[in-house]
């Protein structure tokens, strides 16, 4: 769960970590209200968005007077950021943050975020903060100091001081803004969090100019202020849809819709589409605890689709998920559907002739095929067209 | 001979007086006896499937001689579970709970360093040595005794491989499912280190996927030495669009986002034979341990 740059902001300063004061916005006119709410002599607008590279992008103007915080506000709003990290299309801009504009001395990065390996938490730290910082670490690695931290407390605050001093981060105040945000990034259960820049301005202080947090919501049960803090935004319409039913679905843009139990045998069968000269319409992976009901929801998903020539049914059955199950999910939504199109069905493992059975009692458009090369083939050739 | 566990196994079940509990331990039972007791703080004393039920995970193991554990608590009580067992010094715990934070996990690792335990999981299938012993949900309807050992990050597909490899006569020594979350117990390394010292597996097949870091593991260790077996392996997500998320949890992106075809291609160098897809992994087996066959007539030969 990703959240926007004033809610990661706001999280962090509840821990101590200084922030710049800003406002939150949704229209233009609440923009220039609320910005003279703030002392400042010249003001900053930036879109929110839960993507970065805003900076490069064009989501972060500059604006000397309320009157033309409101003018960029209004070209900002509602408008379409396109960024190196919200792909093709975009994100729309529903609000803009408003704060205080800083006159940097010097700028750093600060992340924190648990070591895929050792599962320790690390702190990375660069003296290469700002806009361009992900291009410089990708062109030089070597630009990112990590340091492994252990435990939760303040123990290693020693160890913690020598290594910002290394990169030259060396005031007392700016020791304890990253003690501050090392405390929220394990308390609040975040996978990554990063303050970039963290920075010096030409007042002394030390501030977070800009901040990103990705909350772990499987730990949801132990914070019940997540539900406010985040949405499930980062998900497309249908596949929001889909996760309440207990399936993981991507969208994708070809004509073969797929339904599949398990991530791996989805990514397989979708490999396969490729291989074949197909295009999947869709990732699907029907999670254990989907019940037929919820993947009769799946598959009117697929079928709502207009892209959709074929559906791909490819299930292993095992453990929780058997096939007759998921037969039952894919006969409920064909009876409901206005579109039909053809399934091709590979069933195998558990209750597999049974799954088959279902299918065909109940009129689903059905061919069967015994191993998964077989289906995919004939999935791409009635994709293309072909009888 | 298998890996991690055989018929000698003794195994104690955490959370075993809940539903899935239950139903996983009288499913495991059922196929093969090596399970000993369940543990149940607030319910020791009683008894459970037939089984004595203990407070804690160190008394069950001092009255039964429990070597293992399987752990199915709900994610908000599966790290301390998984920490009570690497204490009590167990030497396999398999953990099938979905959905474990990852701030726990950091816990659970940290209690695992210089500890003699090896942990599967989270969010694993568990491993199972056919004929000898399963722990964790693995499906038993296809797996037979052979010379195949499998490591996988995938649920789904260590179904689809195992039948694939059984239909073709192919049985397993141990199959491990090592679980899909990032923060996670052994890895493929770990596995294939196993493999290597048990006699009865002859060649190792290793199912990958997207994010993570076990597959450049398992391609620098098999590059770091003669490893002495063939392997092959199905590394899936070859056409997933970069950057979106595919079920299981990928890895951040500051840790870089291997892609399936750079896993491919490091697997490839370190000499691993590369299926495409699950249809491709029998096939693949077969014609491994043929040219192992060959050397070995031709070593013999000359």
């Amino acid at each position: 769960m990703l959240l926007s740059e004033y809610k990661s902001k706001e999280l962090v300063a509840q821990y101590g970590m200084p922030i710049p004061e800003g406002r939150i916005a949704a229209t233009p006119e609440e923009a220039e209200a609320r910005c003279r709410e703030i002392r400042a002599e010249k003001y900053v607008v930036k879109a929110q968005i839960a993507a970065g590279g805003r900076g490069l992008g064009g989501g972060i103007r500059f604006a000397a007077t309320p009157s033309s915080v409101a003018e960029e506000a209004r070209r900002l709003l509602g408008s379409k950021l396109v960024t190196a990290q919200t792909g093709p299309d975009g994100e729309e801009i529903a609000s803009v943050y408003v704060e205080a504009a800083m006159t940097l001395k010097e700028s750093f990065y600060i992340g924190f975020a648990l070591d895929p390996r050792s599962g320790a938490p690390l702190l990375l730290a660069s003296d290469q903060g700002g806009v361009e910082f992900e291009e410089r670490a990708r062109m030089d690695p070597e630009a990112v100091r990590t340091l492994a931290l252990d435990g939760a407390g303040d123990a290693d605050r020693a160890a913690l001081a020598e290594f910002l001093a290394g990169i030259g981060i060396a005031d007392v105040a700016a020791v304890d803004a990253v003690m501050a945000a090392r405390r929220a990034f394990v308390e609040t259960d975040m996978l990554l969090l990063e303050i970039n820049p963290f920075a010096r301005t030409d007042k002394g202080d030390w501030l977070a100019i800009d901040a990103k947090i990705s909350l772990d919501k499987n730990a949801a049960f132990r914070h019940p202020e997540y539900e406010t803090l985040a949405s499930d935004d980062e998900l497309v319409g249908i596949e929001r849809e889909a996760q309440k039913s207990d399936i993981n679905l991507v969208k994708l843009d070809g004509d073969i819709g797929v339904v599949v139990n398990g991530a791996g045998l989805g990514l397989a069968t979708n490999d396969m589409i490729v291989d074949a000269g197909g295009e999947p319409a869709n990732f699907m992976d029907l999670r254990t605890t989907a019940t037929s009901f919820d993947i009769a929801k799946g598959v009117d998903l697929i079928l709502k689709d207009p892209n959709v020539k074929v559906v791909l049914l490819n299930v292993h059955g095992g453990g929780m998920t058997v096939c007759d199950t998921v037969a039952e999910g894919v006969a409920f939504a064909y009876a409901r559907a206005q579109k039909k199109p053809p399934v091709v069905a590979r069933l195998a493992g558990q209750n597999a002739d049974w799954g088959h059975r279902i299918l065909k009692d109940r009129k689903v458009p059905v061919e069967t095929y015994g191993t998964m090369g077989e289906a995919v083939k004939r999935a791409v050739e009635l994709a293309r067209g072909g009888r | 001979m298998a890996i991690y566990v055989d018929s000698g196994t003794r195994v104690l079940v955490q959370g075993m007086t809940g539903r899935a509990g239950t139903f996983y331990t009288d499913q495991a039972m059922r196929y093969a006896p090596t399970y000993v007791a369940g543990v149940r703080p607030g319910k020791g004393g009683s008894k459970h499937l037939g089984l004595p039920v203990f407070h804690g995970v160190a008394e069950a193991k001092a009255e039964t001689g429990a070597t293992a554990s399987l752990v199915v608590a709900p994610a908000d009580k599966a790290a301390a579970a998984m920490i009570e067992a690497i204490e009590a010094e167990l030497d396999v715990v398999v953990c099938v709970t979905e959905r474990v934070p990852q701030h726990d996990m950091s816990r659970v690792k940290a209690a695992l360093a210089g500890s003699k335990t090896a942990l599967i999981g989270p969010n694993s299938q568990g491993i199972l040595t056919p004929g000898q012993c399963k722990i964790g949900v693995m499906p038993t309807r296809d797996a037979k005794p052979g010379p195949v050992g499998i490591a996988s990050r995938s649920a789904s597909l260590t179904s689809e491989v195992l039948a694939r490899c059984s239909a073709a006569d192919l049985g397993q020594s141990t199959t491990v499912g090592v679980g899909g979350d990032t923060l996670h117990g052994i890895g493929f390394v770990d596995c294939l280190k196993r493999f290597r010292e048990d006699d009865e597996t002859r060649v190792v097949v290793l199912v990958g996927e997207i994010g993570g870091t076990e597959e450049e593991d398992a391609a620098e260790y098999l590059s770091s030495l003669d490893y002495g077996k063939p392997v092959v392996a199905l590394v899936v997500g070859r056409h997933a669009p970069v950057g979106r998320r595919m079920g299981h949890a990928g890895t951040l992106s500051i840790f870089g986002l291997p892609s399936a075809k750079e896993k491919i291609a490091c697997l490839t160098r370190s000499g691993v034979q590369i299926a495409q897809s699950p249809d491709e992994v029998a096939p693949a087996i077969l014609s491994a341990l043929a040219a192992q066959n060959a050397v070995q007539s031709e070593s013999v030969a000359g």
